[in-house]
């Protein structure tokens, strides 16, 4: 799947259309360049399902899903999926409704690559959150459990910045699949290093100069910073055409890429315990910190 | 009679079921249903109050904004510091809940609605020298067309002239929607779910680059709304004027009042048929769930006390949508309701706005309560809240405070009542043991795509698609350009409540 029509099939379960929204407000290239102008020289993304977005609707929309050519389309998630499948459907067909953790089963296993868009799809995220009533999981987590060996990314944040979506799909079809990750399945490309250490804010925790509350100018640890748990590239990037990202704004990192998110990323304003604290350049650990 | 069921109703926010039937092309009988719940109003539930605002914002990816401003409203409220929050933070909220409704107004129509009436591929084989309709001609020539179609055919009023213009301008207002996150970035740090709103006010600075900046997108975005917007919505209502008479809902209209200037978007609840809007008292709020996939024991509370128990196997529900009800009765929420109040009550912005339209299109007020009144309404909205910004963000003043210290309180109860873009939104909290003991949030769509109530009643969307004719049954428009005309947003309007202790009982995971 190197050039041509590149089918990517956008299926949301558990989530809040964030991802999607997120999706939208890529720059270079944006939208429009994605959806209707060629990404890369005879090379064109074609949105065959996004429930947002796409102009079908009732069956006509599901029966796409039957159109794919397996092993020839990228997945991407948005949301968690609940073991408790009433709690998400996604349509109905022949008048039965389709669960999403059903599409969700046969999707993975047609695709050639999933996406796990959003730390829902990647870790479980918000849904999945003390006391997850509704039994959501991550992608990953339902497809070991049913044999699934798609090939897995997981592109994390709540929602993601856009260009790290559209940056993985680009690595992706220029390796031929051979993206580097870390060992949470993230693209070392951007999430390779901690937010902590390329904060803009670095030096006044060098200096110990705190800032006493959230929106004060100094560095925001004290007041919940999760910066030195978190690996993403926002103070490098920036967010919104590169204008702002949140601790540059005055709001303390919520950890948002990171498994943490939200159980052990919270509360979001108390300080990250001293033993939390990283050691600079080591890389993420399966499962998150230490704890 | 036979039964058409359009699942998944697309091009909206979130997952949605809806179900007619119908006898000689004329609806008898719709219904309408949520398919997707999280329960995080329970996920709310135990933490420090002060994550609400933030976390809130992940109801929905949409409308983040509303959600934030309602829970930092509900949470100084319960803080006891609803009257302290600096000018400064007061301003900066309104500023960024004005730019989403923007980006969502812009959103709404251009991308999620305008489909259902502009035919993208008239654009095919187009000669001319406009960059963006190249790239879509050369789209449509290179054979793949999703996502606009597949799609329902057939009735595409458009000339060939409009559907380009249409084309064109769907390509442009993917540019202003995103041009309005990074206006509210300014301030928010990102979007969507900013991190900067929170109890006590905006916890960032104000810098005149900043203003600076804000006031040159908001311009950017004002002329886009005058140039294209409205008359786009005039152009619609030329070509499929029947528009203007279909989709009358409960005609009730609900709204909380939104932004801080006084009288410019008033509260009230305007009746059929009334000459003005009655003030509201929140304590007649009640929801019902005879419909939806909760135990009936719950039936008929006020949201403070809300009691739920998911019961996703109830017989004869179809819904996880509860049925929100005034006094008994529906409402309808959204632009077009706080256009009606507004008018009713005599705003002087919104009577200026409204009369304005008409005269253009040469309809009467009444004819706003219609599906391409709901349309027309959000447009003057939108024109109007991206004028007031310019005063607002004019206002600000650099360097002085934007947020108070604030210490969380052992115990406290609040409420936090403004409008989202799809319509009125409420949070309630109650505070025990310094935690969030108890959280519910009534959101637009809860009102507007209700099921049901414990009479029977039907909702506003299922009220404003009852008795619509449709054409062919095989390609049901008239009855989703109907419901796309409420902006339904379903990932908010799905919640469920949780009392204090009783929800490993209630909910094992």
């Amino acid at each position: 799947m190197a050039s041509g029509e590149v089918n990517i099939v956008w299926l949301q379960a558990g989530g809040c259309t964030g991802c999607s929204v997120s999706f939208l407000n890529a720059i270079h290239p944006s939208a429009p360049d994605l959806l209707i102008e060629q990404f890369l020289p005879g090379t064109h993304l074609s949105l065959s399902y996004h429930p947002t977005l796409m102009a079908g609707q009732g069956e006509g929309a599901l029966q796409v899903f039957d159109q794919l050519p397996d092993g020839d389309f990228v997945l991407a998630l948005e949301g968690s999926i609940p073991r408790k499948e009433h709690f998400c459907t996604i349509g109905e067909v022949n008048g039965r409704e389709i669960t999403v953790t059903e599409k969700f089963l046969d999707l993975a296993d047609r695709a050639s690559l999933m996406l796990g868009v959003g730390t829902c799809a990647a870790f479980g995220g918000i849904p999945a959150g003390c006391p997850n009533p509704g039994g959501y999981r991550a992608a990953g987590v339902v497809m070991e459990e049913n044999g699934i060996e798609t090939p897995l990314v997981h592109v994390p944040g709540c929602p993601p910045h856009p260009d790290w979506i559209n940056t993985t799909i680009l690595e992706y079809l220029s390796t031929g699949g051979d993206v580097a990750l870390d060992p949470l399945g993230r693209p070392e490309i951007i999430y390779g290093q901690l937010i902590h250490e390329n904060c803009q804010r670095r030096p006044y925790f060098d200096e110990g100069k705190f800032a006493e509350k959230p929106g004060d100018p100094e560095c925001l640890h004290k007041v919940g910073c999760k910066g030195p748990i978190t690996y993403a590239d926002c103070p490098l990037r920036e967010w919104n055409d590169g204008l702002n990202w949140c601790v540059k704004a005055g709001g303390p990192c919520q950890g948002c890429t990171q498994p943490e998110f939200i159980e052990e990323a919270t509360p979001i304003y108390q300080e990250l315990a001293e033993d939390r604290l990283p050691k600079i350049g080591e890389q993420a650990k399966v499962g998150g910190t230490d704890e | 009679m036979s039964k058409i069921t359009i699942d998944p109703v697309t091009r909206i926010e979130g997952h949605l079921r809806v179900e007619v039937e119908q006898e000689d092309g004329r609806v008898t009988r719709a219904s309408c249903g949520g398919t997707m719940a999280r329960g995080l109003e329970l996920i709310f539930g135990g933490r420090d109050p002060r994550d609400i605002p933030i976390l809130a914002q992940r109801i929905c990816g949409v409308c983040p904004q509303a959600h934030a401003t309602a829970a930092a409203m509900a949470m100084d409220d319960a803080f006891g510091l609803a009257d302290r929050i600096p000018p400064n933070g007061v301003l900066l909220r309104d500023i960024m809940l004005g730019a989403n409704f923007l980006q969502s107004h812009i959103l709404h129509f251009y991308h999620l609605a305008a489909l259902d009436y502009v035919d993208v591929t008239a654009a095919r084989g187009y000669q001319g020298s406009d960059p963006d309709l190249q790239s879509v001609a050369g789209f449509i020539d290179r054979g793949a067309l999703a996502p606009f179609v597949p799609r329902y055919e057939g009735d595409y009023r458009l000339s060939r002239e409009q559907n380009i213009a249409g084309v064109k301008h769907y390509v442009r207002a993917l540019g202003v929607r995103r041009n309005c996150h990074e206006m509210l970035a300014l301030f928010g740090g990102k979007m969507p779910h900013q991190c900067t709103v929170s109890v006590g006010g905006v916890t960032t600075q104000v810098t005149r680059d900043n203003i600076a900046a804000a006031l040159s997108y908001v311009r950017e975005v004002a002329a886009f709304i005058r140039e294209c917007y409205l008359p786009d919505i005039l152009m619609l209502a030329g070509a499929y004027a029947d528009g203007l008479e279909r989709g009358r809902g409960c005609s009730r209209f609900l709204c909380y009042g939104v932004f801080s200037e006084e009288g410019l978007f008033p509260a009230g609840l305007l009746e059929p048929g009334a000459d003005e809007p009655a003030a509201i008292d929140a304590d007649l709020i009640t929801e019902d769930v005879k419909n939806s996939y909760y135990a009936d024991d719950s039936n008929g509370l006020h949201p403070a006390v809300g009691r739920t128990e998911p019961q996703e196997d109830k017989p004869g529900a179809y819904s996880w949508l509860k049925a929100p009800r005034y006094d008994g009765k529906p409402c309808e929420v959204g632009p077009m309701a706080r256009m009606l109040v507004g008018y009713k009550a005599g705003s002087a912005e919104i009577r200026q706005a409204v009369d304005g339209l008409c005269e253009s299109a040469g309809i009467e007020v009444a004819a706003l309560n219609s599906t391409l009144g709901r349309h027309a309404a959000r447009a003057l909205e939108a024109e109007l809240i991206a004028r007031k910004m310019q005063d607002w963000i004019l206002a600000l003043q650099p360097g002085e405070p934007c947020v108070l210290k604030v210490e969380v309180p052992d115990e406290g109860a609040g409420a936090g009542l403004t409008d989202a873009p799809r319509g009125s939104l409420g949070h309630w909290v109650t505070i025990e043991d310094g935690k969030v003991a108890n959280y519910q949030a009534v959101v637009p769509t809860t009102w507007n795509g209700s099921p049901r109530d414990a009479q029977d009643v039907p909702g506003p969307i299922e009220q404003a698609i009852e008795g619509e004719s449709i054409r062919d049954v095989d390609n049901p428009l008239e009855v989703v350009r109907t419901i796309r005309s409420f902006d339904p947003c379903l990932a908010c309007s799905v919640h469920v409540a949780r009392r204090k202790g009783d929800w490993n009982t209630v909910l094992p995971v």
